[in-house]
C-alpha cells in the first residue's frame, strides 16, 4: 500500500519547550489509525503539527504527504493537498455563516468555482446524514453551538471537503451516546465515499466500533511508546497507560 | 513568496483614483477672504440673507480657534485650499447633456446604471456643483422634491423653507469648520418629503472630490413631514492626490412627527483627506432616525452624527463601522440628546485598525431632566489586526434624570492566531482568513446597507486587507 503520510523523526514544540521528541509514524492510503495516550502526552500537538499550526515550531525531522515534503507548507497549503483536522475546540466566528464559510473552503481546497445551488444540495445531503437541522447552515459558524453541535459541524466539514486524510482530535469527547452514534455514522460515510485515511485521537472505543482499525499508536510524554493493531485499543482501555508512562523515557 | 503587494499604500485603487485634468482658469483662488465670499455669492446669485450669512460665517471662522481636542490637523493648510471650483457644466436633468469627461467619471463609478436599475434619483456632485440631477417621474409625482440645494433656494416654492432651516441645526458658531462651511458652502442636496408619503425606493447621492487640493463643502438638507418615510444614501469616494484635501460638509435632517428617515453613508476618501464633516438630525414626536455609517479612507476624520430626540417617543439608531489603516487617524462616533420623555436610542459600532492605524470611538449620550422614561444602549466593539495599531473608546454620558435606563458596553480585541489557523486549516490563505474574520465582524453593518453598497463595503474590506500579511 502506498504511503499517504510519513512522519520522520519529528521534533516540535513551543519556544524553548520541546513537546514532541523524534516521532515517526506512517499512514497508508485508506488506513485507519488510532492515536492514544494519557492527557498531556502531545496527541493534539501532533495533530496540530501535521496540520501546520504556526503555534508550534518544528525543530527536527520531516513530514511527507503523497510523497512530497510538506514540512514548510502553511496550513492552507496542507488543506489543499488533502489534510483535514477536526478540532477539539472549534472556534466561533461571528458574522460568517456555516454555509458561506464552507462554500468558500470547498472552493479553496478544490480550486473550482461551485454554483450556489449545487453547493446547497451537497450541504443539505451531508447535514441529513448527521441529523443536523437545515437552519444550522445559516447560523454563524459555531456561534452558540453546543459542544455536540460543534463536533457535528466538524464532521459536516469533513463530509463536504472530502480530504484524503482526516485527523479527528477527540471528536467523541463530551458527546452523549446518541451523538457519538451520529458522528460515527458521519465518519463511516466519509470512509465509504472517499476511501480516505483517518488518524483518530480518542480515549473511547465507541467511536471506533464502526471502523476497521489498522494500527494503534500510543503516545506518552511526546514519544511513540507502543504500536500495535486494533487489539492494542482494548488492552489500553482495560489496563490504562500506566506501563507506558513508566516505560517511556 | 509570490509577488504580493505588501502595503496599504500600494493597493490598486484605480477604481477610485482616476481624475481628469482641470482647467487652471477655473480656480477662483486660494484662501478665504471677503472678496472670495462675495464672488461665490455673485456666482451663485445668492439672496441677500445668504450673502450676509456667508460673510458673518467668515467672521466667526476667523475668530474661532482651531480644533485641538482630537487627532492633529496640523497638516491642513487652509489658505492653500481652493475652496471652490466651477465645473464646466450647469445643472442637467438629461444624461445626454452631461459633458463627456464628467460622464466618463460617472460611468466609472457606475452611477447611471445604478440610477437606471433601482435608484429613484441621482444627485451626484462633481467638484463643487451638481451636474446631473434626475428624479424619477413617480418620485416627483408623489410630491417628493429632490434637487440640488442651490436650485431649490432660487425656487420660490422652497426658498422660505430653506431660509428657516438652513444651518439652524448646525449653526456656524458650532465649531470652526461649521463656520467655514457656512461661508463657502457649495452644492449639495435638498429633499422634501410631504406628509404621509412613504418613498420605498432610496434616493442616492454620490459625492466626489476631483480637483487637486480641492475642498468640498456640500450641504445636505432633508425635511420629512409627518408620517413620511425616506431612505437617503450618501456615498463618497475621492481620487488620490498629494496636497492636503479637506471635506467640511454639513448634513441637516428634520424628521417630522411619526416620520422615519434612514440615512446611509459609505465614505471612502483618499488617504490624505481631512474629513471634518458635521451631521445632525432633529427628531419630532414618535419619529425615528436611523444612521448607517461606514467610514473608510481619509487621513484624519472627525465624524459624530448627532441625533436630537425632541418629541415624546422619538428614537435614534446608529450603526457604524470605521476602518483605520496605515497613516490613518479616524475619530468617529455618535451623539444622542434625549430631550423628551420616553425617547430611546441604540448605538452599535465596530471599529477596525491595522498597520498602525488609529481608531477612536467617541460617544456622547445626554439625557435631560424632561426625558423621563428614556432608554439608551451603547455598544462598541474594536478589532485590532496587529500589535502596532491602536483603538480607543471614549464614552461620555450626561444623565440628568433618575428615570432613565442607560447602558454601555465596550469590547476591544485582537484577531486570534487560533481563529486564523482554524480557517487556514480549511484551505483559506492567511489573508483570506483575516478578511473573512473582518467581514464577519462588520457583518451587522453590511446587513443594514442596500445590497450594492454592502458589496462595495465588502470589496473595500478586501482591498484594505490585501497585503496585510508580511
Amino acid at each position: 500500500m502506498s504511503q499517504l503520510l510519513e512522519i520522520k523523526d519529528l521534533t516540535a514544540g513551543v519556544e524553548e519547550k520541546e513537546l514532541l521528541h523524534s516521532v515517526s509514524l506512517t499512514v497508508g492510503a485508506g488506513e485507519t489509525h488510532v492515536l492514544m495516550g494519557p492527557n498531556g502526552a502531545g496527541k493534539s500537538t501532533l495533530g496540530s503539527v501535521i496540520m501546520g499550526s504556526p503555534e508550534y515550531a518544528v525543530s527536527g525531522g520531516r513530514l511527507f504527504f503523497d510523497g512530497e515534503d510538506i514540512t514548510d507548507d502553511s496550513a492552507d497549503k496542507r488543506a489543499k493537498r488533502g489534510i483535514f483536522l477536526s478540532f477539539q475546540n472549534p472556534v466561533e466566528i461571528a458574522g460568517v455563516t456555516l454555509s458561506e464559510f464552507l462554500r468558500n473552503a470547498l472552493e479553496q481546497v478544490t480550486g473550482k468555482h461551485l454554483k450556489l445551488w449545487d453547493f446547497k444540495k451537497k450541504l443539505r445531503s451531508c447535514m441529513e446524514i448527521l441529523g443536523m437541522d437545515a437552519s444550522y447552515a445559516d447560523r454563524d459558524l459555531n456561534v452558540g453551538f453546543s459542544g455536540g453541535e460543534k463536533k457535528k459541524a466538524e464532521i459536516l466539514q469533513l463530509l463536504v471537503l472530502e480530504p484524503k486524510l482526516a485527523i479527528l482530535d477527540e471528536t467523541d469527547s463530551g458527546l452523549d451516546v446518541d451523538a457519538v452514534k451520529t458522528v460515527s455514522a458521519g465518519i463511516d460515510e466519509y470512509k465509504k465515499r472517499t476511501g480516505g485515511s483517518l488518524i483518530v485521537i480518542t480515549h473511547n472505543t465507541k467511536i471506533l466500533e464502526a471502523l476497521r482499525v489498522d494500527k494503534t499508536h500510543i503516545l506518552a510524554a511526546g514519544q511513540i511508546v507502543a504500536e500495535g493493531g486494533a487489539e492494542l485499543v482494548d488492552e489500553v482501555i482495560t489496563n490504562g497507560f500506566e506501563k507506558y508512562i513508566k516505560g517511556g523515557k | 513568496m509570490k509577488e504580493e503587494k505588501t502595503q496599504v499604500a500600494d493597493i490598486d485603487r484605480s477604481l477610485y483614483d482616476f481624475r481628469y485634468e482641470e482647467d487652471e482658469r477655473d480656480y477662483l483662488g486660494s484662501g478665504i477672504t471677503a472678496d472670495i465670499i462675495k464672488e461665490i455669492s455673485d456666482e451663485k446669485g445668492d439672496a441677500d440673507w445668504m450673502r450676509e450669512f456667508r460673510l458673518k460665517s467668515m467672521e466667526i471662522y476667523n475668530k474661532t480657534p482651531m480644533v485641538e481636542w482630537g487627532p492633529s490637523i496640523e497638516g491642513l493648510d487652509i489658505d492653500n485650499i481652493v475652496t471652490y471650483i466651477r465645473t464646466k457644466s450647469r445643472m442637467n436633468t438629461d444624461w445626454n447633456d452631461v459633458p463627456d469627461d464628467i460622464k466618463n467619471t460617472f460611468e466609472k463609478l457606475g452611477i447611471p446604471q445604478a440610477e437606471r436599475e433601482s435608484l429613484a434619483g441621482v444627485g451626484a456632485q462633481y467638484d463643487s456643483e451638481l451636474v446631473y440631477h434626475n428624479v424619477r417621474k413617480e418620485v416627483a409625482e408623489s410630491g417628493v422634491v429632490y434637487t440640488d440645494l442651490e436650485s431649490a433656494m432660487h425656487d420660490e416654492r422652497y426658498a422660505e423653507m430653506i431660509r428657516t432651516h438652513f444651518m439652524k441645526l448646525v449653526p456656524p458658531t458650532d465649531h470652526k469648520f461649521a463656520a467655514l462651511h457656512g461661508a463657502v458652502w457649495s452644492g449639495g442636496s435638498f429633499v422634501y418629503v410631504p406628509k404621509g408619503v412613504r418613498l420605498e425606493i432610496p434616493l442616492q447621492s454620490y459625492f466626489r472630490l476631483n480637483a487637486k487640493g480641492a475642498g468640498q463643502f456640500e450641504h445636505t438638507l432633508i425635511i420629512l413631514e409627518e408620517d413620511s418615510y425616506l431612505h437617503f444614501i450618501e456615498g463618497c469616494s475621492a481620487p488620490k492626490y498629494y496636497e492636503a484635501g479637506l471635506h467640511a460638509g454639513c448634513v441637516e435632517l428634520y424628521v417630522g412627527k411619526n416620520a422615519t428617515l434612514r440615512y446611509s453613508t459609505i465614505e471612502n476618501w483618499s488617504k490624505n483627506m481631512y474629513n471634518l464633516n458635521t451631521k445632525r438630525a432633529l427628531v419630532d414626536e414618535g419619529g425615528k432616525i436611523e444612521w448607517v455609517s461606514g467610514s473608510f479612507g481619509s487621513h484624519v476624520s472627525y465624524l459624530y452624527p448627532m441625533s436630537i430626540l425632541n418629541g415624546r417617543g422619538a428614537r435614534a439608531e446608529f450603526t457604524g463601522i470605521t476602518f483605520a489603516g496605515e497613516g490613518q487617524n479616524l475619530d468617529t462616533g455618535a451623539k444622542i440628546v434625549h430631550n423628551a420623555p420616553d425617547t430611546s436610542s441604540y448605538m452599535n459600532t465596530k471599529s477596525i485598525s491595522k498597520s498602525g492605524g488609529i481608531s477612536t470611538f467617541r460617544s456622547a449620550v445626554t439625557v435631560n431632566e424632561k426625558a423621563a422614561g428614556s432608554k439608551s444602549a451603547v455598544s462598541c466593539e474594536s478589532l485590532m489586526l496587529d500589535r502596532i495599531s491602536r483603538s480607543d473608546t471614549i464614552p461620555v454620558m450626561d444623565i440628568r434624570t433618575d428615570k432613565a435606563d442607560v447602558g454601555h458596553e465596550a469590547k476591544i480585541g485582537r484577531i486570534s492566531d487560533e481563529t486564523v489557523f482554524y480557517l487556514m486549516s480549511r484551505g483559506l490563505s492567511e489573508e483570506e482568513a483575516k478578511a473573512m474574520i473582518v467581514r464577519g465582524f462588520a457583518d451587522n453593518v453590511s446587513k443594514e446597507l442596500p445590497l450594492e453598497y454592502a458589496v462595495e463595503m465588502n470589496n473595500l474590506i478586501g482591498l484594505e486587507m490585501k497585503g496585510s500579511i508580511g
